[in-house]
């Protein structure tokens, strides 16, 4: 019909290349951690690099401009990457810079899962929760003339007519009646679905610092990411600990830092009482993660940690993980400690993150199990 | 040609009144112009494509539709008017604007299509560019259709990365080389000229350091014509489209892209003079002639926002309106010429009235002739620059903030004269098509004091060697030293190099 509609192939187009930049830069994605703040409700604003078509040009620092208005020499007029006065133009001028797109956090995690060759998870056998979806996929007598189901009608007639003996191969001449005419109608199925909670822990001791816990802010938000995609409700609860636990809100969890030592048993057992309080196990997927550089305080406290884990959490959980951070100061026995006593243990994940390069193969491990 | 809705019957009547005022009272001259109502979806689908719904498919006019189309939900910006240097012109009006937004619009448009027609700039540009661009899509449509839509594109994606590489100029002047070059010649030239002696005398008359001198001029000579080219070309797209292995299609997209890149070059070249002209006559015709009292405060409204400059902006609009109205009140004033230049008592100047009543006459004549540059050059004076407050700002490297630098007139000048030159592009020559005599290309950045991004240079080099084929190289300079930078298919390189300026 028109040419008008052009820009659909364009634009489809313009996806399509996006979508094989992220999957071709997902590693350095998540090494950077470039995602994580650009996150609206259900989009995610990805920086491609380099979509933009490279031409010999000024570096923008190097050139300044004129401008206009009141001010003496010294004034601030503007901060940062973009030249003051740079608006461009619709239609005149390319865009000259790498772009940021929307991308909606359903494909970001499509995208993920393919790269990372992710299994989707089956939630565990508890759907409780239904939903009820209208589609048109029945078939009634009687409807709206817009309703009208072409091919159904015309088998009704046939049918009608060879019932009849009307019907004359030779002259497949096919006229339904009122009564052969099929509309469309609704079925409501019911689809049963599932919930799930993500419990973040995290030692926000000393030894816990700036860049090990941005590692952990980049690897949640990956994990909340491809969560989100295989459940329709998905809820997330913080917990942070040193010798004592406290539930706080997302920001706090990352922003808080405090010194003194580490009891982990502190965070199992505020975690445990979550799970108790809100989130019954017949109910939902429950996935603990536990973020720490693997110091404890005592031998003792580990054992409790490991008998809470056993008898508390992994009933409930599908699944438990454990990332340790390598941090300068961190003994890192934690993780040893771990995988003595849950060798072999589907369910308990456990994965070192030297830095940020490890996200990537980090994030695999936790999510490749497909639990 | 498209699906558009008619325009509705009272809006008819406006264009038409729009029309004879502009084209009867004032003077202006345009091309027929055909307006067409469409809704943002289609406003921002034209925009995209630069104003051709039927250009060739890419995704880059995907990418400027998702931005446009998020900048409109978000409110951030709308676009009120679109026209195309054609003959006839078209141009697009949004439906759903109010009627004072859309006389507006009118006016402004036909002050464009008068600015297409008459500038000397868009004297050489193809009238009949609907139809060409429609032809290019067609071509390109079919080379999509045999060897697919990735490896078409990505040939596009390297032909828009050297697009600016043209010679702005070129279209004005006859400057390609003799086909053929005399060879006849060369043999004879080899031979020393001398002057006629006698043998004993000849040591006399044709001394040594003579034939000396000769010799090496001879062998510059033959040196440069050896040279291909023989003087470095700006127009680096029609180098390559002569010299460069392209199979038929590739030459074929090259020379589709280039001839878009001269079609939009003189709109780069004369935008603020052009959207000055209409936005000149804009106000003019609409306060004057066709708004009713009711209506002036929505034409202010939507005038200011046309107007609008944020802190530190330059605006087009703002600056080349200005700068008309000062020509005209100039030379309505006589204000120029010799007799004004001398006059220093600044209360006699102020006072400068000769009645003489040429200031419309000396802004048609100025909307003809000039492009930015030499509009800018020649009309803006010091107390113009003052009386607009302008300024240079830079990038303050230590505070990491954009600060304004002076307010001296000089500088002012200098630094928006460079900026629209070649439209503040590094000028780039083709220098050597046989570099290293290994078949290399080598490109030349005339360097001006600003070093190129290197990023991008890299970049448009690994362009450069998908068409040469060979290995690609330019000189620049960089952190004050003379540099190369190589691609020869694989590897980037950096090398010191000795800078010759040309």
């Amino acid at each position: 019909m028109t040419e008008l509609n052009k820009i659909k192939q364009d634009h489809r187009r313009f996806k399509q290349i996006v979508r094989g930049k992220i999957k071709r830069n997902l590693r350095k994605y998540m090494s950077q951690g470039e995602l994580t703040g650009k996150q609206g409700k259900d989009v995610v604003k990805v920086p491609i690099p380099r979509i933009d078509i490279p031409r010999f040009r000024y570096g923008d620092k190097n050139t300044g401009g004129v401008g206009q208005g009141e001010g003496e020499p010294g004034d601030v007029i503007g901060q940062g990457d973009q030249a003051p006065g740079q608006g461009g133009e619709a239609g005149s001028e390319e865009g000259e810079h790498g772009i940021e797109v929307d991308v909606p956090l359903d494909e970001l995690a499509e995208i993920m899962g393919e790269e990372l060759e992710l299994p989707n998870i089956e939630p565990r056998g508890k759907k409780r929760i239904e939903t009820i979806r209208e589609k048109y996929s029945g078939l009634r007598r009687t409807g709206p003339e817009s309703l009208r189901h072409f091919k159904e009608t015309y088998k009704e007639a046939l049918k009608r007519q060879m019932a009849l003996g009307d019907y004359d191969p030779d002259n497949p001449v096919i006229l339904p009646t009122k009564e052969d005419v099929r509309y469309r109608s609704w079925k409501v199925t019911e689809l049963p679905e599932s919930n799930a909670v993500i419990l973040y822990m995290m030692d926000v001791s000393g030894s816990m610092g700036d860049e090990q816990k941005e590692i952990v802010r980049i690897e949640s938000f990956w994990i909340d990411t491809w969560l989100r995609s295989q459940y329709k409700g998905i809820e997330s609860r913080y917990i942070i600990h040193d010798a004592t636990a406290k539930e706080v809100d997302r920001h706090t969890f990352f922003h808080t830092r405090e010194s003194g030592g580490t009891m982990i048993s502190s965070a199992y057992k505020l975690c445990m009482k979550i799970l108790e309080k809100d989130y019954p196990a017949e109910e939902w997927n429950v996935y603990p993660f536990h973020f720490s550089d693997g110091d404890n305080w005592s031998v003792d406290d580990t054992a409790e940690c490991m008998k809470i884990l056993n008898e508390g959490v992994l009933p409930r959980a599908n699944m438990f993980c454990y990332g340790q951070v390598e941090s300068p100061y961190g003994s890192g026995q934690f993780i040893k400690d771990l995988d003595e006593h849950f060798e072999g243990t589907e369910r308990v994940t456990l994965s070192e993150i030297k830095n940020r390069d490890a996200i990537y193969d980090s994030i695999k491990e936790f999510l490749g199990k497909g639990l | 040609m498209r699906t558009v809705k008619t325009i509705p019957l009272h809006l008819r009547d406006i264009i038409q009144e729009i029309r004879e005022v502009a084209k009867e009272e004032y003077g202006l001259d345009f091309f027929e112009t055909i307006f067409e109502m469409v809704d943002y979806k289609q406003m921002n689908e034209i925009a995209a494509y630069g104003g051709f719904p039927t250009r060739y498919p890419h995704w880059r006019f995907g990418m400027e539709y998702e931005q446009l189309s998020k900048s409109s939900e978000y409110g951030l910006s709308k676009i009120y008017e679109m026209v195309i240097n054609n003959d006839p012109s078209y141009a697009y009006l949004l439906e759903g604007n109010n009627l004072v937004d859309q006389k507006t619009v009118i006016a402004h448009v036909y002050a464009h299509v008068d600015f297409f027609k008459n500038n000397y700039y868009f004297s050489k540009t193809n009238r009949k560019m609907v139809d060409e661009m429609a032809n290019h899509g067609a071509r390109i449509r079919r080379y999509v259709d045999r060897r697919g839509i990735e490896k078409v594109e990505d040939f596009i994606d390297t032909c828009l990365s050297l697009d600016n590489l043209i010679d702005y100029y070129s279209p004005f002047i006859e400057r390609r080389r003799k086909k053929e070059r005399d060879h006849d010649d060369e043999p004879r030239a080899r031979e020393i000229p001398k002057f006629k002696a006698k043998d004993y005398m000849d040591e006399y008359i044709n001394p040594q350091d003579y034939i000396e001198e000769q010799k090496r001029k001879l062998q510059e000579e033959a040196e440069r014509l050896k040279k291909f080219p023989p003087d470095p070309e700006k127009d680096v797209m029609l180098f390559l489209l002569e010299h460069a292995p392209l199979e038929g299609w590739e030459a074929d997209i090259l020379s589709i892209i280039r001839e878009e890149a001269y079609y939009f070059a003189p709109q780069g070249q004369t935008k603020i003079m052009n959207e000055g002209w209409a936005s000149y006559w804009h106000s003019k015709i609409l306060t004057e002639r066709v708004l009713t009292d009711a209506e002036i405060i929505d034409f202010a409204d939507i005038n200011s926002k046309v107007m609008f400059s944020g802190q530190g902006q330059l605006n087009p609009y703002k600056l080349g309106v200005a700068l008309y109205r000062d020509i005209e009140e100039r030379w309505n004033k006589g204000k120029f010429g010799k007799e004004w230049d001398e006059v220093d008592d600044l209360e006699r100047k102020s006072n400068w009235d000769k009645q003489l009543g040429l200031g419309r006459k000396k802004i048609f004549e100025v909307r003809k002739l000039y492009n930015d540059v030499t509009f800018i050059d020649e009309f803006m004076t010091e107390e113009f620059a003052r009386e607009n407050k302008m300024f240079t700002f830079g990038y303050n490297r230590k505070t990491g903030n954009w600060e304004i630098e002076s307010r001296e007139f000089k500088k002012i000048k200098e630094k928006l004269l460079t900026q629209l030159t070649n439209f503040g592009q590094p000028f780039i020559y083709v220098k050597d098509g046989n570099f290293k005599n290994r078949g290399e290309l080598l490109l030349h950045h005339k360097f001006d004091g600003t070093p190129l991004r290197l990023d991008y240079a890299q970049g448009v080099l690994e362009a450069l060697q998908r068409v040469w084929k060979r290995p690609v190289n330019i000189e620049t300079i960089s952190d004050d030293k003379g540099v190369l930078l190589s691609y020869d298919g694989t590897d980037h390189k950096q090398s010191a190099f000795d800078y010759e300026p040309i």
